[in-house]
């Protein structure tokens, strides 16, 4: 190591006590940050631990009995972790697929308006839904979904002369209504993403193929789709990479504790809340939490290597 | 100029905008019911709704809602005080932070920059999740029901310090070493010309990170159990869900009126109007944002 630190050429390769003294303002102005993350993200990682552990507010961090996999195999029995972890990957799967459809779409009919003003509302609007919290869009579900007064309990009630009908008891429902609602408020959001990939484009290539005739849907298909590939493949990898983590704020605003959905509804993140703050079943919680993370973790690693052997200009890191 | 009027003169273009005008018209429409519906039941006559249920285009209008609600503000005023003041602390706090780690780590003579930006980085791949995280607060630091823990639990994200660091990119590494050669030291450099210099990055993780805290109900369920420390969003999540339990599940009597359907709706523009008002001058600080550091991390 020495050796190796002596052989190398220039000044780097010193040791990091060294370069401590020699940027110790540098070091100091990331104190903050390193500390944050130390104290916020690395300590609870080592919380995991209470996964093992039947804990109890009353015996502490420390006084609650070691348990062993007692929770894993608890979470196992119920047969929760199956359509938990299915409820979780397959809404992911459908936000991220459909997600980026509408949002390319969107992009793609945005960048080939020719009116900059309309162009500029229409984006603007479709934005607008990122902006608003969580909370506005329960205000929203309850104004359309109900049960004594909504919109479209109203609306179905009419139509189809059921009375009785209830979006809040009728779960099949449920999985079209979290997709859209995230469709919804992440639209603006991916379109502007996309719509800056199409913006550097440039040029030249839509002129050469005008010149050589090629319609509007021409373009489209054979140069703006195209060349949008290496955007959407990292956004893919990017989302695949966290698709054991669910959206826990739609599901439960959306959801809340309405026990009536949770078999088609609840994902690993509103579960592990549950059992946090509803249930205070803390040994639970951790154990399907260090799941996810788990799972979630060696998927990324798995993604990173399969990309980096064939693709290493995608690769994640 | 010239591109734009050969693109609309060509008929396969009229066909396209044809198809594409009403689609993103549609889309967009669809994206704005949800916002006049709540307007529009805010300013609805309570017993109106309750016999025809929320509607578009009512018929029926009252200020009744908005009465109730500036007859006795104290509650919603300090709310908007609680989120006004945990908005602003943690912002300055996180900016600052954020804002010196990714001037560091742009730093190209800083040897461990790559180190430290995947010891952050890392925290997106693992996490000991939500469990550990609670205990933490809430056993360890001891700060339930203190401003602190939601403070501190938005302060900074990878997102937002790599966003920086992407950000301080563009500003030329000769600057800096002109201000080394002049005898300036590290933080020097960063206060006199960095900060000046980084105006657009400083001013989109300000608003990311404002955006955060405003619309932050999630950390203060978790922390806070006092009602009268609710910030405006958990506040506005309080009075939604107080009456609604009872309905969602159909145990509801039919015929008997709920109270206040429009003073929720009232709540939800109150609570949503600042940002609403904000949004057109600050929207393309997101744009820039997102555009420059959601694709490569």
């Amino acid at each position: 190591m020495k050796q190796a630190a002596s052989a190398a050429p220039k000044k780097k390769k010193k040791g990091l006590l060294y370069d401590l003294k020699k940027h110790w303002i540098m070091w100091l102005m990331l104190v903050p940050v390193i500390v944050f993350f130390i104290v916020f993200h690395y300590l609870p990682m080592a919380g995991v631990y209470l996964a093992f552990t039947d804990f109890s507010f009353k015996g502490g961090l420390f006084g609650s009995p070691w348990v062993g996999m007692q929770n894993f195999k608890t979470l196992w029995d119920q047969g929760k972790i199956a359509y938990l972890t299915r409820n979780t990957i397959c809404y992911n799967i459908a936000f991220i697929f459909l997600g980026n459809f509408c949002q390319i779409a969107a992009a793609i009919v945005l960048s080939r308006m020719t009116n900059k003003i309309m162009k500029k509302t229409y984006q603007t609007i479709m934005f607008l839904p990122y902006f608003v919290s969580y909370v506005i869009v329960q205000a929203f579900s309850y104004a359309l979904f109900n049960s004594g007064s909504g919109m479209v309990t109203m609306l179905v009630r009419n139509l189809t002369g059921n009375a009785g009908f209830a979006p809040y008891s009728t779960p099949g429902i449920w999985k079209y209504i979290i997709v859209l609602v995230y469709l919804w408020k992440q639209i603006g959001y991916g379109t502007v993403v996309y719509l800056a990939a199409i913006t550097s484009i440039g040029d030249d290539y839509y002129e050469a193929a005008q010149i050589d005739g090629a319609s509007v849907m021409q373009q489209i298909r054979y140069i703006t789709i195209p060349l949008l590939v290496p955007t959407f493949i990292v956004l893919l990898l990017l989302a695949l990479g966290q698709i054991m983590r669910g959206q826990f704020e739609l599901f439960y605003q959306l959801v809340g504790n309405q026990g009536q959905l949770f078999e088609a509804t609840d994902i690993l993140d509103t579960f592990v809340f549950r059992m946090l703050r509803v249930s205070f079943d803390v040994g639970i919680g951790s154990a399907a939490g260090l799941y996810q993370s788990l799972v979630g973790f060696c998927l990324i690693m798995f993604i990173n290597w399969a990309i980096k052997r064939n693709h290493e200009e995608y690769a994640l890191f | 100029m010239a591109k734009a009027n050969k693109i609309k003169t060509t008929k396969d273009q009229k066909i396209f905008n044809c198809i594409a005008y009403p689609l993103l018209t549609l889309v967009t429409v669809a994206c704005l019911i949800p916002f006049w519906m709540i307007v529009v039941t805010s300013f609805t006559d309570n017993s109106y709704i309750a016999v025809n249920g929320y509607q578009l285009f009512p018929t029926a209008w009252s200020l009744a809602a908005y009465q109730y609600l500036f007859k006795a503000p104290k509650a919603i005023l300090r709310a908007y005080c609680v989120t006004i003041g945990i908005t602003v602390t943690g912002t300055v706090i996180g900016l600052t932070c954020m804002t010196m780690a990714g001037y560091v780590l742009n730093r190209k003579d800083f040897p461990y920059r790559n180190h430290v930006s995947f010891f952050i980085y890392f925290t997106t791949l693992f996490s000991g999740g939500m469990v550990p995280s609670y205990i933490l607060m809430v056993s360890v630091l001891d700060l339930q029901n203190s401003y602190w823990s939601v403070i501190l639990a938005g302060l900074m994200s990878p997102f937002l310090i790599i966003l920086m660091r992407n950000f301080m990119k563009s500003i030329p590494d000769a600057l800096i070493e002109a201000a080394t050669i002049d005898g300036a030291n590290d933080f020097q450099i960063f206060v006199k010309i960095i900060i000046h210099l980084a105006g657009p990055g400083i001013a989109t993780v300000c608003l990311f990170l404002a955006l955060g805290y405003w619309n932050n109900w999630y950390t203060p369920m978790l922390y806070l159990t006092k009602s009268k420390m609710y910030p405006l969003q958990y506040y506005l999540y309080n009075i939604l869900t107080s009456a609604q339990s009872a309905q969602q599940s159909g145990q509801a009597v039919e015929g008997v009126q709920f109270p206040g359907e429009s003073i929720k709706m009232a709540m939800a523009v109150v609570a949503t109007g600042p940002i609403l008002l904000l949004y057109p001058y600050v929207q393309k600080y997101f744009v820039k944002g997102i555009t420059i550091g959601a694709v490569k991390g």
